[in-house]
């Protein structure tokens, strides 16, 4: 589960920026920049504000330092036509790099600490369940059922509302798009938005059950939520299922040692972490014969071209 | 007069000046941000950026060192861009290239001369391929797209290693490989009387040559050859390049398998260079491999421009390191790098103007062909 939601809701988020036409490969500097300031909020005023509404704000001020940070990309890919790899690039090194900086000149080191008050034993009613209360409603965090509600909103938007169509129009064939009218280059904007809003969101839901303190990395989930939002075909219920499939294999790599026939088998546990990668490698090899990216995909959008 | 127009005009001229753009307004950031964090010691630290590259022999001998593996990865990442496609997997043939170094050198001391070390390039090389390799083929043969492959290869290879690493070439008491011998290292080719300072001698060593020698066969390879012209073609248009009968299969694995072997060997490069540095055993990605990235954008995925690119980044890095003096954070240099990339987007946005004003006529011609130019580019 700590592992999936985080992919889930970035990788939805760079979907929305695939499907408007405008690669993000910027997810993980996003996810860095939201991540520190979210944990940087949550340690300023963690004294001053009980738990979930220090979290829920937190995870608001993320969502709007994703959107700060994603907007320098979606100008350059937007309306300078820029190579939309390069300023994702810039992000990605300027994100970790700007957090140590800041983080040291603060307090005159990167790490910056918080205390993790955010768990939830048990939901009330609802943990009580057979089979589904301990998996899902007991020693939870408010973030995973966010993570759900996320996915169905992002479906909603994008297959049930005009502005979901249009997005996806941006990404197919901006020139028809425009020639009915959609404005491209305001979707497009829109599209690397939510994403930065999603990415940002995720930096910090990543960091908030799996450690106490934050130290300027989010250990490459950006790059792994770019593999799950291709694994996972650019629809949401693939990406759900890409992140569960990852997010399994992972957490059978990390508790093979409390799983006894696992445990007892002649294997090294460095070769358990490589499984949840390889097996990625093996389901994409099998899977990726179809390609269903969106077909304008990185190409800048100029209304002069036919 | 209108010779100097016609100079200022040209393509590479243009390019040059907008990518001189590029950097000073990079550097003028990383100014501000050390203003506003202390305007008391900012101009002093900023001075020490930007001189401390030559301030000395031996500070000059440690930009040519730490040019060598991200000019590596540079060129890995540049010549598969060069070729269409998005080597984002360099991390891990880094680090497989990285570790088979430093294996076979250690394994080899046995063999006379200068043996261990060029055997141990060589396995770093063909290591680098391999890994590349194994994209390649995924994604020539069954369509997966090559940067979710990367990505992939680039955990697997760095847990592979760390496992093998274990296995072979353990120091138990600092969890890292053995360290390589003088015998197995690569030779300092006199290096190290040119470029010190008193006792302290720089890291500098024959890496470098070796990674410019590269970069010149790469530069023959793909602007005087027939193969270099086919990969090119498969990254212009893949479909064209098929309908003139060009392998487009053969072309992707081949030029994954280069650009692999690139990286590898930019692994062997550091690893073997006699600085004391030894292969860690721990759960990160080299950072060797992403580094290549910026620096192929801002050569624009050219070899000489590559080189260029990887001695400036080279040459901020030992600024940014000897700037610690004055308490300030050596991230700096990373914001600035990135500001760079970030303007280098607006390279377009520069040429045009600069074409725009110097040449007008020419903007007009653009915009019948139906180009792209910046000044149509303002909202819709």
């Amino acid at each position: 589960m700590f592992f999936s939601i985080p992919l889930l809701i970035v990788a939805l988020g760079g979907m929305f920026a695939e499907r408007s036409g405008i690669l993000n490969i910027a997810l993980e500097g996003i996810m860095i920049i939201g991540a520190f300031c979210g944990i940087l909020f949550i340690h300023t005023y963690q004294a001053a504000l009980p738990g979930q509404p220090a979290l829920l704000l937190a995870i608001l001020v993320a969502a709007a330092s994703g959107v700060l940070a994603a907007l320098p990309h979606a100008y350059a890919s937007v309306h300078l036509k820029a190579n939309q790899i390069i300023s994702g690039t810039a992000l990605n090194m300027f994100a970790p790099a700007f957090a140590i900086y800041t983080a040291r000149m603060l307090r005159t080191v990167q790490q910056i600490p918080f205390i993790n008050q955010f768990r939830i034993d048990t939901v009330p009613f609802l943990g009580d369940l057979p089979v589904i209360g301990p998996l899902f409603f007991q020693r939870s965090y408010i973030t995973t059922y966010m993570g759900f509600i996320l996915l169905v909103i992002s479906w909603v938007v994008l297959y049930k509302t005009s502005f979901g169509l249009r997005l996806r129009a941006c990404g197919e064939h901006p020139q028809a798009a425009d020639s009915v009218g959609v404005n491209v280059y305001a979707l497009r904007y829109a599209g690397v938005a939510i994403s930065g809003a999603l990415a940002g969101m995720g930096g910090l839901v990543f960091i908030i059950p799996t450690s106490t303190n934050f130290n300027a990395t989010v250990s490459g989930y950006g790059f792994l939520a770019l593999a799950v939002l291709i694994f996972g075909q650019w629809r949401p219920w693939r990406i759900l299922g890409a992140a569960f499939f990852f997010g399994l294999m992972k957490t059978v790599a990390s508790s093979y040692s409390g799983i006894s026939f696992l445990s007892s088998l002649p294997i090294n546990s460095t070769v358990y972490k490589m499984i949840p990668y390889l097996a990625t490698l093996v389901a994409l090899a099998y899977s990726s014969q179809s390609s269903m990216a969106p077909r304008a995909g990185g190409v800048p959008y100029d209304k002069g071209n036919r | 007069m209108n010779r100097w127009r016609q100079l200022l005009a040209s393509s590479a001229v243009t390019s040059f000046i907008s990518s001189l753009m590029a950097i000073v307004v990079g550097l003028a950031a990383g100014f501000i941000v050390m203003l506003i964090s202390n305007s008391s010691q900012a101009v002093r630290a900023f001075w020490v950026i930007l001189s401390s590259g030559v301030a000395d022999m031996r500070n000059i001998g440690q930009v040519l060192y730490f040019a060598t593996p991200i000019i590596m990865t540079g060129l890995a990442v540049g010549f598969a861009s060069r070729t269409g496609l998005f080597n984002i997997g360099a991390s891990g043939q880094f680090t497989v290239g990285a570790f088979l170094a430093i294996l076979v050198s250690i394994r080899s001391l046995a063999l006379p001369g200068p043996l261990p070390w060029i055997l141990g390039l060589s396995a770093a090389t063909l290591g680098g391929a391999l890994w590349g390799l194994i994209p390649g083929v995924l994604k020539a043969w069954r369509n997966v797209n090559e940067v979710i492959a990367g990505i992939m290869t680039n955990y697997i290879g760095m847990y592979l290693v760390n496992f093998l690493i274990t296995r072979t070439v353990y120091d138990r008491l600092r969890n890292q490989t053995l360290r390589v011998p003088p015998r197995g290292t690569i030779p300092k080719m006199g290096f190290e009387h040119i470029f010190r300072v008193g006792n302290s001698v720089s890291s500098v060593n024959g890496g470098i040559v070796i990674a410019a020698v590269t970069a010149i066969l790469l530069y023959i390879l793909l602007e005087k050859t027939t193969f270099g012209y086919e990969l090119k073609a498969c990254g212009l248009n893949r479909d064209a390049a098929r309908y003139a009968g060009i392998n487009e299969n053969r072309s992707i694995i081949l030029s994954m398998m280069i650009s692999g072997a690139l990286a590898g060997l930019g692994g062997g490069l550091l690893y073997l260079a006699g600085a004391g540095k030894s292969l860690d055993v721990v759960d990160v990605l080299a950072p060797e491999g992403f580094n290549g990235i910026p620096v192929a954008l801002l050569g624009m995925n050219s070899p000489l421009g590559i080189v260029l690119a990887g001695l400036f980044i080279a040459y901020l890095t030992v600024g940014g390191f000897n700037m610690q003096l004055f308490r300030f954070a050596p991230q700096v240099i990373e914001i600035i790098t990135a500001v760079i990339i970030y303007f280098s987007a607006f390279a377009l946005l520069f040429k045009n103007f600069l074409e725009g004003r110097l040449v007008p006529g020419r903007l007009l011609e653009r915009e019948e062909e139906g180009e792209p130019t910046a000044e149509r580019g303002g909202g819709s």
